[in-house]
């Protein structure tokens, strides 16, 4: 049996969910043994021509021009993957969407805006069909492998229905509202092993709102902690502004 | 001499982000030379405004990947710069290790994975797996090891997690200073072998006499999270000043914002510190760089590889002097803060402005930021090394070109490749500031 054609296609992003993966070190080698990376722009030159197996998808979507590139891929491939927040909920991008576009434009690139023809920032599976989401800002490398798993398995990846908080407290952090902080843990998808927490600071929602997100409760604890709710809105906006178009 | 010549590279390859290469030489003479960035803009600074400046760090390190760390220091500077925060010592030391790692990390995945390729003929990294295994397995070894040195410092490369305004979230134990205390000097071994490796590979041979430019200071140490701006050509101003150092113009057959200061064109990066601070690096470092043969004040931007294997021995040694210097001193966790977005005032607020200059892998970041009374920001403006380079890297390819017109279109193609390369350029940072004019390509 050949090995799985495997490639990595970047959009709007930082490209650190690819280094992410880059990053994993010498037991890329191992993983080299199982699938064959036919385009990985970041640190390859060769290209491939024919269908992906699996295409690994970075970034989000922001132009027409972007728009046009991610059907060609979506019919080139079998399996798309959203790899990273850009490209699983829009991520900071999103963060454009607050504001008219036209404004934003001038303000970066003053009367040569018009250069720059610019949509609302999309999460992938809002232009076309997604089949396996790796969340995160950056991507968790222990996922990456096990949604890798998965996928060469045939299998579905069902990411945790339950808040950041259930594996913060597995991990005996003191919680951040005891220290006077506003943390979006208790509406984030876990996953990520509460790995902001671990290192001392606030989960800012990177992995997108949980499924089921108990607002009721958390409007509670806001409640508890005297925090007014439109000083939540904001924050949720760091990474979630997308949802809106979902 | 009449040739034709079409070079069109579309979506350039083991860079960080988008850009296209375009040469068209007509009847032997150079018509078109350009590097165009074709980056999908995301407008940072427009969405900054009216968020917390203590959000700052965490947002703008998602520009880069590559350079997050990076991003983070330069916009904890301004931040703290328009707050009026003053860092305590032990904060400035971990906050120059931190940037010691960023360094070692970028420029050890610029010099094996991106650029040595290029120097042995191959496509990419992967080929080599066969034919050099131990190299293949040696460079991603030390890859992962920068990578274990930030999980220590700061939870992680990509997006570090404890650096923030005001300090650090997380201050490293005794046992997690001796882990990167261990890891460095395992780095020590594979980097001589290294500088070993590289002496034996040959670089192209081109030359351009250009102004480079990066930090000085009085100070002893070889500059990166501190100093003025200073050049090659003899100035130096304040970091307040940037804007008469960048001085951005548009040229009229792009539309791209670019940097000029004395000349056409200034240089910044690994090269431009190392001509301007040769004498501060330490000497293992200059050892290094004589077995290399690069001298101050090199002028083949080919060699900026060369200068970042230099610069990496330099981190190494150095980031072993800070860490033993704290442990000696002992960590103070009493100086643990978490700021979030200082909704209790446990830091000093004030409404205000200020500028970061910090020399990133890729040359001088600058961050300039102007927030209310309440934190809240009004301006933003970021000016990235690869802007600065960009102008630079045309005006060595349209010397470059007429030199080597006579070898095959594939070669050139390939020399303009590793040029672009060399500079090591940072796409997507560069992208939110550059304009360009698309053309029909693609």
């Amino acid at each position: 049996m050949s090995k799985p054609k495997v490639a990595f296609f970047d959009f709007a992003c930082c490209e650190g969910c690819q280094l992410q993966v880059a990053n994993i070190g010498e037991p890329l080698i191992d993983l080299l043994d199982i699938v064959q990376v036919v385009e990985f722009r970041e640190v390859m030159s060769e290209k491939w021509d024919g269908e992906f197996d699996v295409s690994f998808i970075e970034g989000s979507i922001t132009d027409e021009h972007a728009v046009e590139r991610i059907k060609k891929i979506r019919e080139r491939s079998k399996i798309l993957v959203a790899l990273g927040s850009c490209a699983t909920i829009g991520g900071v991008n999103g963060m454009k969407n607050s504001f008219p576009l036209e404004e934003v434009g001038k303000y970066v690139y003053g009367e040569s805006y018009k250069f720059f023809p610019t949509l609302q920032t999309k999460a992938v599976h809002q232009v076309v069909p997604v089949d396996y989401f790796i969340n995160g800002c950056p991507i968790y490398q222990p996922e990456f492998i096990t949604v890798l798993k998965c996928i060469l398995q045939g299998i579905p990846y069902y990411v945790p229905e339950y808040p950041v908080c259930v594996e913060c407290k597995l991990n005996e952090n003191v919680c951040m509202y005891d220290r006077g902080l506003t943390c979006m843990g208790p509406v984030t998808k876990a996953g990520c092993n509460s790995w902001c927490i671990n290192n001392g600071n606030i989960c800012y929602g990177c992995r997108g709102l949980t499924i089921n997100p108990n607002t009721e409760g958390f409007k509670e604890v806001l409640k508890k902690y005297n925090i007014p709710e439109d000083f939540l809105i904001k924050k949720i906006e760091m990474y979630n502004k997308c949802k809106e178009l979902d | 001499m009449s040739k034709n010549i079409n070079i069109n590279v579309n979506y350039l390859t083991r860079v960080e982000g988008h850009g296209n290469i375009v040469v068209e030489v007509k009847d032997g003479k150079l018509e078109i030379c350009r590097l165009e960035i074709v980056e999908s803009p995301r407008f940072f600074e427009a969405f900054l405004r009216g968020r917390s400046i203590y959000e700052a760090p965490h947002i703008t390190s998602r520009i880069c990947g590559i350079c997050a760390c990076g991003h983070t220091l330069a916009s904890i500077q301004a931040a703290e710069d328009a707050l009026g925060i003053k860092p305590t010592e032990q904060t400035t030391l971990l906050r120059k290790l931190l940037l010691h790692y960023e360094e070692l990390d970028s420029h050890i995945l610029h010099i094996y994975l991106l650029v040595a390729p290029d120097l042995v003929g191959v496509p990419s990294f992967v080929p080599l797996i066969k034919f050099h295994p131990d190299v293949v397995r040696r460079a991603l070894r030390m890859k992962r090891l920068c990578n274990e040195l930030c999980d220590i410092l700061v939870g992680r490369h990509v997006h570090p997690i404890s650096a923030v305004v005001g300090g650090f979230t997380k201050l490293p134990s005794e046992v997690e200073l001796e882990e990167m205390h261990k890891r460095l000097v395992e780095l020590q071994k594979d980097m001589e072998a290294t500088v070993e490796l590289f002496n034996g590979l040959k670089f192209p041979e081109f030359e351009r006499d250009t102004e480079y430019v990066a930090l000085v200071n009085d100070e002893g140490e070889y500059p990166l999270l501190y100093g003025d701006i200073g050049s090659t050509d003899g100035y130096r101003v304040s970091k307040y000043e940037y804007k008469n150092v960048t001085n951005e113009f548009i040229v009229p057959y792009a539309s791209a914002k670019r940097t000029k200061w004395h000349r056409d064109s200034y240089a910044v990066g690994a090269l431009a510190r190392f001509n301007l601070n040769y004498e501060k690096l330490n000497p293992k470092a200059k050892e290094a760089a004589v077995t290399l043969g690069l001298k101050p004040k090199c002028i083949n931007p080919y060699l900026n590889t060369v200068a970042q294997i230099v610069e990496s021995v330099h981190c190494i040694e150095d980031a072993i002097r800070i860490i033993e210097l704290l442990w000696q001193k002992g960590i103070n966790h009493d100086e643990v803060v978490v700021p979030d977005i200082n909704e209790k005032g446990i830091l000093p607020q004030r409404s205000g402005e200020g500028v970061g200059a910090v020399e990133v892998p890729r040359g001088l970041l600058i961050h300039h930021y102007e927030c209310d009374e309440r934190g809240i920001f009004r301006n933003a403006n970021c000016i990235i090394p690869t802007n600065q380079n960009t102008h630079n890297i045309e005006l060595d390819m349209l010397k470059l070109v007429p030199e080597i017109i006579n070898q095959s279109p594939e070669e050139i193609k390939l020399s303009l490749e590793m040029l672009v390369r060399a500079y090591d350029p940072c796409i997507s940072c560069s992208v939110h500031m550059v304009v360009i004019k698309l053309g029909n390509r693609d």
